[in-house]
């Protein structure tokens, strides 16, 4: 018996270390340390109990960008799920050109978020851009979407909707295939039209999927920032700086880590309530098969 | 009958030179086809042959290529599946998963918007009928085949629908529980007078609980009967050899040796000849010489597969006979059971009386 648990913990070990390696232990280090100041050269860090977080409530460009992440997410989340479902129903039907849709639909996933960073760069790029070149067609004026502050968070939001979309898309499309025709043609008998069948058959069966989604989407709204680095650096003026990318800055451009450890444990925090929010709430009204 | 559930009326249903092509292939081939109403009729076929297309095409799931489907005295031929007054059952049973016995059964009533106490009546009603008051708040993933089964029922007759639609309803149960459902099928049908139309592969299914029969081959009816004619007078070697376990017996005239030419000579043509396994006995004043090439006891009775010449004839003997295979038998049979085919075009031939006088001598 004994020797049973030797052999288990063996075959656990790589494994473990890896796991406690990169992610258990820098997530308690980072606790920790966000309890503590920020060492110098010559003076360690001491401990200041919670004035980190004090701190972060006097930081106006940390309020700025838990705002502005706020928004990006509350945006991003509903938007990029609901442009997956229906390009996933869309390309779902039969019709011609379907896999060459499908492709389209799901190649921004594929490309890096830095090629899609540059991409976005040009069709927003005032005068030139494309997006501009199609207002020249209108006789609009030019327009330096991320140039003002008012608009800049929407052009970083918009090309995370582009990219999570097409992602999402695929596990939708795979959970439509997983629902059998004869339910469509039972709630046809029964004269369900295509409205009622979507709202009543389709979605409660794909809500597991919904479900798997919604997660990522809420971790993509956070994790999601590769762009701003191309295409904003969270500015004008911090109107397109997102937590991460904020805490990324005071972390490795200041070197200001204790700060930054308080910041991720906030993030840490915000999550966590999410994710237990889904496992207990959302899970039980979800039917799975 | 409970007054929240009164009878169905069944309506009769009229195919009028129905085909049905895909591409290249032809699925039906104009398919002439009347039910009564309030009749059991059942599409018989083996697989392929395009019975489930035919009762796609009456239910309004598949249009026709070309014809008309009349139901009562309606053409419905272009009308949606929901204005065809008919519902239907499927062979997945196309339950809802997420939605429990209850709200399966009344999806259309919900949908329909009927009001909610006159729902609950009709559930309450159906519910009991089909012996499913117990059942009312579980998922169709918690239930036994033959639970589903009734369920896809429940769903079908709450509706009042004068019409009802299966297709190989009983192909995901069990033996036994076939059987239970075969008969509680029947009784529901007669009892609330709906029309049924029923699709299987399963002949013994078709002529257990059908009134007509539809028998198709290849795109095509060839037959329609009452089971017991379907059964006594086939009217091709496709019919004889889709009905009954085992099937006729089919050999070439030339089996009956001078007799056999006779009958071709007679006939003018090539003969092919049928005999059901029933209608020949072993029997030692028998003319008809054969050796036992295999016997299979099967409790009640013993098959006998018995070579004359070169021919294979099935013999139903008796369970308590005891043939050896290898061994010599004589067999007779009744010249009236006797069925003649044209053997190139597979027609049944009628023979005269005078035949029949002249095998008897």
């Amino acid at each position: 018996m004994r020797r049973d648990w030797i052999y288990a913990l063996l075959l656990l070990l790589p494994a473990m270390v890896l796991l406690m390696g990169f992610t258990h232990i820098p997530a308690i280090e980072t606790v920790i340390s966000s309890f503590f100041s920020t060492p110098h050269g010559r003076r360690p860090a001491h401990f200041v109990g919670i004035d980190n977080y004090l701190y972060l409530l006097e930081d106006d460009v940390f309020i700025r960008s838990c705002w502005n992440n706020l928004i990006y997410a509350a945006i991003t989340i509903p938007a990029s799920i609901i442009i997956a479902l229906v390009m996933a129903l869309f390309v779902h039907s039969r019709m011609a050109g379907l896999s060459f849709l499908r492709m389209a639909y799901f190649t921004p996933t594929v490309l890096p978020m830095i090629a899609v960073g540059n991409i976005w760069l040009f069709f927003f790029t005032p005068s030139f851009g494309l997006i501009d070149q199609i207002r020249a067609l209108f006789d609009l004026p030019a327009q330096n979407w991320m140039g003002d502050p008012d608009t800049v968070l929407y052009t970083v939001l918009v090309v995370a909707v582009w990219k999570n979309a097409g992602f999402f898309m695929i596990f939708y499309l795979a959970a439509l295939q997983t629902i059998p025709e004869p339910l469509r043609e039972a709630a046809k008998l029964e004269g369900a039209g295509r409205w009622t069948f979507f709202r009543r058959v389709t979605l409660p069966l794909i809500m597991p999927t919904t479900l798997f989604i919604l997660v990522n989407a809420i971790i993509n709204s956070v994790r999601l920032i590769d762009h701003i680095f191309i295409m904003t650096l969270g500015g004008p003026n911090n109107a397109s700086r997102l937590l991460l990318y904020h805490i990324y800055e005071t972390a490795f451009e200041y070197w200001d880590t204790a700060s930054a450890s308080a910041m991720t444990v906030v993030i840490l925090f915000v999550l966590s309530l999410l994710a237990i929010g889904q496992f207990f709430w959302l899970d039980r009204k979800v039917h799975y098969k | 009958m409970s007054a929240a559930h009164p009878a169905h009326h069944g309506r009769s249903i009229e195919l009028q030179s129905i085909s049905k092509s895909w591409d290249q292939t032809k699925a039906l081939d104009s398919v002439n086809i009347s039910i009564p109403a309030g009749s059991f009729t059942a599409l018989l076929g083996p697989s392929g042959c395009g019975k489930s297309t035919l009762l796609r095409i009456i239910a309004g799931l598949e249009t026709a290529t070309e014809g008309t489907v009349r139901i009562g005295d309606e053409d419905v031929t272009r009308r949606p599946p929901d204005k065809r007054d008919l519902s239907m059952v499927f062979q997945s049973y196309a339950l809802f998963p997420h939605l429990d016995v209850a709200e399966n059964i009344i999806f259309g009533l919900k949908t329909r918007k009927e009001p909610k106490k006159q729902r609950t009546e009709k559930l309450l009603a159906v519910a009991e009928l089909m012996g499913l008051e117990k059942l009312l708040d579980r998922k169709p993933g918690a239930l036994s085949g033959g639970q589903q089964q009734r369920v896809a029922l429940a769903r079908a007759v709450i509706a009042e629908r004068s019409i009802c639609l299966m297709d190989e309803p009983l192909s995901n149960l069990d033996a036994k529980l076939r059987h239970e459902m075969r008969v509680e099928l029947r009784a529901l049908q007669q009892k609330l007078g709906f029309t049924m139309v029923y699709v299987t592969h399963d002949q013994a299914e078709a002529i257990t609980m059908a009134d007509q029969v539809v028998l198709l081959n290849a795109g095509q009816v060839e037959q329609v009967d009452a089971p017991r004619a379907l059964y006594d007078a086939p009217r091709s070697t496709f019919a004889a050899r889709f009905i009954g376990t085992p099937p006729m017996s089919l050999f070439e005239a030339s089996a009956l040796g001078d007799m056999g030419r006779q009958l071709s000579r007679d006939a003018g043509t090539e003969l092919l000849l049928g005999l059901r396994p029933e209608a020949v006995t072993p029997n030692e004043k028998g003319h008809l010489k054969a050796t036992i090439a295999a016997a299979e006891f099967q409790g009640a009775d013993t098959m006998l597969d018995c070579l004359v010449g070169d021919e294979m004839i099935t013999v139903r003997a008796s369970g308590r006979s005891h043939f050896a295979a290898g061994s010599p038998v004589s067999l007779s049979f009744a010249p009236e059971e006797l069925a003649l085919f044209d053997k190139a075009s597979g027609a049944r031939l009628i023979k005269s009386q005078k035949l029949v006088e002249a095998l008897r001598s």
